[in-house]
């Protein structure tokens, strides 16, 4: 079933490209009265290397548009990144990050400062700001912000967000979520405390140096108690910030109005520039990057960057508006050691050197619209990364090395290669296309590799579940992996520690469970000086690159339009790459 | 008892075979991070842990009396006909499914209507002019029809008519609200879909036509002086309906499945992109309310054809 | 009566006496294997009030003919290779194929009317019986339905179904084999037509039933007083109500005569091949039927000379071959009495007093 889907696929990408071309040759002609959104765009990439019409002028409507809508607006359910970045017209957190190009350094929001953290690493005090207001004019408190976070224990109703808070303020689950706490004010969870409505403290069981990483999460948002509708909140929450919610339809269109009772003096972070902000959802990719070319629209809420025939119009007649954007996103080839021949590392290794980076990275899209050839996995965002390259790929410019592939070969035992399956999602662009290449390349050192594309959708439980991986043999994984926050913990935990292995929706394909490795994070979490944790994540990382477990290929790249009208765009690296669009504003 | 039928089976499809098949339907809800306890609440709370029958029964029973559910910190009533809360966006079933209805419906009817017109028009000219260039060109262009796929003719009818020229404006607007804008936001759509079928009713139009136009009464209405439009109009025409309506009856019913793919090139905010979000998004209660209603609508349609045969055919009627 | 002692007319004639009159037809039709001739040189005339009988085996060229006379070979035809008809009708005056379609459309129907074989396929199945023989009417006479209606009842009633005021909304499957012929036969007399075909009209129907409509047809002639051509196969349909009998045979007319004669002094061996598989009630049977051996003739490749040869069991009666080489013409036997046949007429009456009659 799953295999006949790859032409059928292809299929439809000719039609688009057939249309894409009919499309941009329809639209040279009416080029001459362009009333669209191109002719004055700040420039190539002027929003990728810096800010992009820079502007404090207010007023206008900021109109984004996105084929796929919001996971959840409530914000402790929402987990995709776009909902992230745009909740922060909404939802202010104690710590934020802060709203310049290049930066996702964290800067206090509803606090006052950084947070006040005891010798043992594991308490956190804050203090609110004054003035800090809700969208019914209320103070936001302590017991806000507390009540907020409890509610991410009540999995069975706040379902879908991210639960490192949980994890790290109360790891055995002791606490049942305040719908089911049966104290008077519902704030039973003792991990959190307000002695009054300014102050709060969190007691960690362990250090984690990355817990204000976490508390800068929309996760980290306070609910109003009296305002909490529960599952329902979703539909509409409670400001506290700038923007408030006049109306939400699922799938269709949301639109916020600004909101009088946010206070401009009581937060660094947000310009709030726009007066008006709408959303459109828009179930035709094509047409999305069509009205973005018209300016019908500002800004591609999901940012995933342009399609192929809406990419190659805008570069070739609104250049002005494209940005290529560097995601902290990393496309690779996961190898499950638990599956044989992938037991032995010179087999891995063998993969390293067989593989054709070059062709890896044609199948994403090339150096642009794909991104830069990878030496290693960890993303040039996140802290600690380097150019560590034991296996040679930069310097051989992505080309195989056939030699050394058959070397390693020889020494895993299996001279003349051996069989396996490689495994992609067939929703996610590329990976099939990049596990066809990746077949190609290995086949020319022996290794007769089958491709199974599998129902992206459902890759929790065929992927993320290492009994099926070894039941159907897969031995390779085409994916790709992005970081819920930018650190060596965010990034590569979940793929690489030992202890993070789930039966179910696991994330470490490979396996891997090595014991320096599972040091260095517990090290890095101790240390609350995110420069020392750097080292120690560079360490993991190189550690991760020697036991050829995880064959990273390139930092994914794309190209978003950056509609004529937009001012103070940049590209934010705490938001993979997208516009910070708090900081948005139009002409 | 048909819909039971098809209650049940969508109902099997979700809960029960996942569940042979070793699967745990929480799985798909949990999202990104599914430790056991984030799976054992999402149990809880689709009622997993309950008998499948008691589960299927609370399913019926929503429908036709209503149900209870907890949102957390209040117990809400869901008033029947209720198809439960998305999973996703937390909003009742049932207004959504009867928001989306009309979109399907105005873009069916329309379609339908054109289609009919199209296909009937063509396959009686080259009926009647077998041979000839006419009789070629209408063919050709139905094969065209049946060969390119919606998301191209789409995707060119949206590139030259609204961005290009800029004619109409695909934003869909209810019929209540503004009939303008509803039927500027339809055209596009209906043309496209009507496209895709007419040139089956082209072809079979033709071919029944060609055949009655041998049939013995066709000569007894020549026969009795008859002009030939009112013999072509009124005697081979109203014989030509019973083959193109037995084909309308099945296309009726799926016609969903080419609303889907016209609803998400045109952005029409239909059953069908409905359905299309609900089955990526993993939103059980939306996929199978779309699955009841699409049901709905196959047994409507098929009433409704079977209701027509009657009244084109009398030999049909009972008694 | 019917002018048989008349010459054979050739077209160009001018306005013939008689009230129908068909002089050389030939119907070809042009397909992939090549020409059909399905009616390929035909001549007859018919006054008004008189019933001529056309016999033969199916592809003879029968209900060719009739349909050539209502002019539907032309109407209808579509892109398609039309039929090749030339020869004259002249229908009380009028020479119908030169005429304007439009104008012989309208004559459809009023002054020349049709009954087809099988009535069940001949009604249009989703009209009501009524609704069919008001529309037949109702092309003719400017009137309202109700008036329409009021006439339908009563051709209805004429013709013999029972409840023809309930009936007339009766759809046909709903009628038997016999009433739905009765109420053809109805639709086809509502405008009083002079001239009535009917093509076969109880081939279809029980023998009980063949009589009664058989009956109806000649009542209606005696009232309505028009000119009938009945076509069949079956010369005893033809036996009590023709005036006058024409036998086809491969498209052309091997026998005309009063129709007494053809019976009892028939000069074709095909007439007698025909006679031979009629079955009479008024003879005792000697022996079993003696049908014509041998199947009709092919009209693309008509057989050379007597098309009847291949068939004849008399073919080498005449010397010299001739029969496969010449083709007979119609010529005078007796009173108004036409055959085409080499043999010579002695040789003929001789066969058939000594050898055919008393078989039969």
């Amino acid at each position: 079933m799953t295999s006949q889907r790859s032409p059928r696929r292809r299929r439809i990408a000719a039609a688009t490209v057939v249309v894409g071309a009919l499309m941009a040759t329809a639209a040279c002609g009416g080029d001459k009265d362009d009333k669209g959104g191109g002719g004055d765009g700040a420039g190539y990439n002027a929003g990728m290397t810096g800010i992009a019409n820079k502007s404090t002028k207010k007023g206008g409507t900021l109109r984004f548009i996105g084929k796929q809508d919001f996971d959840s607006l409530d914000p402790q359910r929402q987990y995709y990144g776009m909902a992230w970045d745009f909740s922060r017209f909404y939802a202010r957190q104690l710590i934020s990050y802060e709203p310049k190009p290049g930066s996702n350094k964290l800067v206090p929001d509803l606090a006052t400062d950084l947070g006040k953290i005891s010798d043992d690493g594991k308490t956190y005090t804050y203090t609110l700001r004054d003035g800090v207001t809700w969208e019914d004019g209320s103070p936001i408190t302590s017991k806000d912000i507390k009540y907020g976070i409890e509610r991410l224990w009540a999995k069975d109703v706040i379902s879908g967000g991210p639960t490192y808070l949980v994890d790290v303020l109360d790891p055995k689950g002791k606490y049942k979520g305040p719908y089911k706490d049966k104290t008077k004010d519902k704030l039973g969870l003792s991990a959190i405390e307000t002695p009054d409505d300014k102050t709060i403290t969190f007691h960690l069981a362990k250090p984690n140096g990355d817990f204000e990483q976490l508390l800068a999460m929309p996760a980290g948002s306070p609910v109003k108690q009296s305002a909490d509708k529960g599952a329902q909140y979703a539909n509409h929450p409670m400001s506290s910030g700038p923007y408030k919610f006049t109306s939400y339809k699922a799938g269709k269109s949301a639109e916020l109005v600004r909101n009088d009772k946010w206070n401009k003096a009581s937060d660094p972070i947000r310009p709030a520039l726009p007066d008006r902000i709408t959303v459109t959802i828009n179930s035709n990719v094509e047409a999305i990057d069509k009205l973005l070319i018209k300016g019908d629209y500002d800004v591609d809420l999901n940012g995933t960057g342009m399609t192929g025939s809406g990419r190659a119009q805008a570069l070739k007649e609104h250049k002005a508006n494209v940005d290529n954007i560097q995601t902290s996103f990393t496309r690779y080839v996961d190898i499950a050691t638990k599956v044989a021949p992938f037991d032995n590392i010179h087999c891995r290794k063998a993969v390293f050197y067989a593989a054709d980076y070059k062709s890896l990275q044609t199948a994403r899209g090339g150096p642009e619209a794909g991104g830069e050839l990878a030496p290693n996995m960890l993303p040039k965002s996140v802290a600690g990364s380097d150019d560590y390259d034991p296996y040679g790929v930069l310097k051989r410019g992505g080309k195989p090395d056939v030699a050394k592939a058959r070397e390693e070969l020889k020494a895993c035992g299996k001279p003349d290669g051996f069989s396996t399956t490689i495994v992609a999602r067939n929703n996610q662009p590329g990976e099939v296309e990049g596990a066809e290449s990746l077949q190609q390349s290995l086949g020319k050192v022996g290794i007769k590799a089958e491709v199974d594309p599998i129902d992206g959708a459902q890759s929790a439980g065929i992927t993320g579940s290492p009994s099926v991986v070894k039941k159907k043999g897969y031995g390779l994984s085409v994916t790709g992996w992005g970081p819920d926050f930018p650190t060596g913990q965010g990034f590569s935990r979940p793929l690489v520690d030992g202890r993070f292995i789930q039966q179910s929706g696991n994330y470490n394909y490979s396996e891997t469970n090595d014991a320096q490795i599972n040091k260095y994070f517990d090290e890095a979490l101790a240390e609350t000086d995110p420069a020392k944790a750097a080292e120690i994540y560079k360490k993991m990382n190189h550690r991760v690159s020697d036991l050829a477990v995880e064959m990273a290929f390139v930092y994914e790249k794309n190209f978003s339009w950056r509609g004529s009208r937009l001012t103070n765009a940049y590209s934010s690296p705490a938001y993979n790459g997208r516009y910070d669009y708090v900081s948005l504003g139009v002409k | 008892m048909m819909l039971l039928v098809v209650m049940l089976t969508t109902f099997a499809i979700f809960f029960v075979i996942p569940k042979w098949a070793g699967t745990d339907p929480a799985l798909l809800f949990v999202g990104k991070q599914a430790d056991p306890a984030a799976i054992e609440g999402i149990r809880e709370k689709l009622g997993l842990g309950d008998p499948v029958l008691l589960q299927f029964w609370h399913f019926v029973e929503g429908i036709f009396v209503g149900r209870d559910y907890s949102s957390g910190p209040d117990v809400i009533h869901c008033s029947a006909p209720c198809f439960g809360y998305s999973f996703r966006t937390e909003q009742a079933v049932w207004p959504q499914l009867t928001e989306a209805m009309p979109v399907t419906l105005s873009l069916a009817a329309g379609a339908c209507l054109l289609w009919l017109i199209g296909g009937i028009s063509a396959g009686v000219v080259s009926a009647l002019r077998r041979g000839t260039i006419w009789d070629r060109a209408a063919m050709t262009v139905a094969l065209a029809g049946v060969s390119l796929p919606i998301y191209f003719t789409g995707l060119l009818s949206l590139a030259v008519f609204s961005y290009q020229l800029d004619w109409v404006n695909v934003d869909y607007q209810p019929l209540t609200s503004d009939p303008g804008k509803w039927l500027e936001s339809l055209v596009l759509p209906w043309v496209t879909l009507a496209f895709l079928y007419a040139a089956m009713y082209a072809r079979l139009t033709r071919a029944t036509m060609l055949e009655i136009m041998g049939e013995d009464y066709i000569r007894t209405a020549r026969a009795k002086g008859l002009k030939e439009r009112v013999v072509i109009s009124r005697h081979a025409m109203r014989s030509t309906w019973t083959p193109i309506l037995t084909l309308l009856g099945l296309d009726l019913g799926a016609l969903l499945g080419g609303a889907v793919l016209t609803e998400s090139t045109y952005n029409l905010p239909g059953l069908g992109r409905l359905a299309v979000n609900a089955i990526n998004e993993k939103d059980l209660p939306v996929i199978l309310g779309v699955t009841l209603i699409a049901a709905m609508f196959i047994v409507v349609a098929n009433l409704l054809v079977d209701l027509l045969y009657a009244v084109i055919d009398p030999r049909v009627r009972l008694g | 009566m019917t002018d048989l002692n008349q010459p054979v007319a050739t077209p160009g004639e001018g306005a013939p006496r008689a009230f129908l009159d068909v002089r050389d037809l030939r119907v070809h039709f042009p397909t992939d294997d090549g020409l059909v001739k399905s009616v390929d040189g035909l001549s007859f005339q018919l006054e008004k009030g008189k019933t001529l009988g056309i016999v033969g085996e199916s592809g003879s060229g029968k209900s060719v003919t009739s349909l050539g006379i209502l002019g539907l070979h032309t109407a209808g035809q579509y892109g398609r290779r039309k039929a090749q008809i030339s020869g004259e009708i002249w229908l009380d005056g009028k020479e119908l194929l030169s005429a304007d379609p439009d104008e012989v459309r309208k004559l459809r129907g009023r002054e020349m009317a049709m009954i087809f074989q099988d009535p069940l396929s001949a009604l249009h199945p989703y009209y009501t019986i009524g609704k069919q023989i008001m529309e037949a009417y109702r092309v003719h006479h400017d009137v309202t339905k109700k008036v329409a209606r009021t006439r339908a009842i009563e051709l209805l009633d004429r013709v013999g179904v029972p409840q023809p005021d309930k009936r007339v909304d009766a759809y046909p499957h709903e009628f038997s084999g016999g009433m739905r012929q009765r109420a053809m036969i109805a639709m086809a007399l509502v405008n009083n037509p002079e001239l009535l075909i009917a093509d076969e009209p109880t081939t279809a129907l029980d023998v009980t039933v063949q009589a009664q409509i058989l009956d109806l047809i000649r009542d209606l002639q005696k009232e309505f007083g028009s000119a009938v051509i009945i076509i069949t196969h079956d010369l005893g349909v033809v036996a009590e109500l023709a005036d006058d009998l024409l036998v086809m045979y491969g498209g052309r007319c091997v026998e005309r005569g009063p129709a007494e004669k053809v019976f009892y002094q028939p000069q074709h061996p095909y007439t007698w091949g025909l006679l031979g598989s009629m079955p009479r009630i008024d003879r005792e049977q000697t022996e079993r039927l003696i049908p014509v051996k041998g199947s009709p003739p092919s009209l693309i490749n008509i057989p050379s000379g007597c098309a009847f040869n291949p068939r004849c069991p008399y073919a080498d009666v005449p010397k010299g071959g001739v029969t496969r080489t010449e083709r007979p013409e119609l010529s005078l036997v007796g009173d108004r009495h036409y055959s085409a046949c080499h043999m010579a007429q002695e040789e003929r009456t001789r066969i058939w007093t000594e050898e055919i009659a008393p078989k039969l």
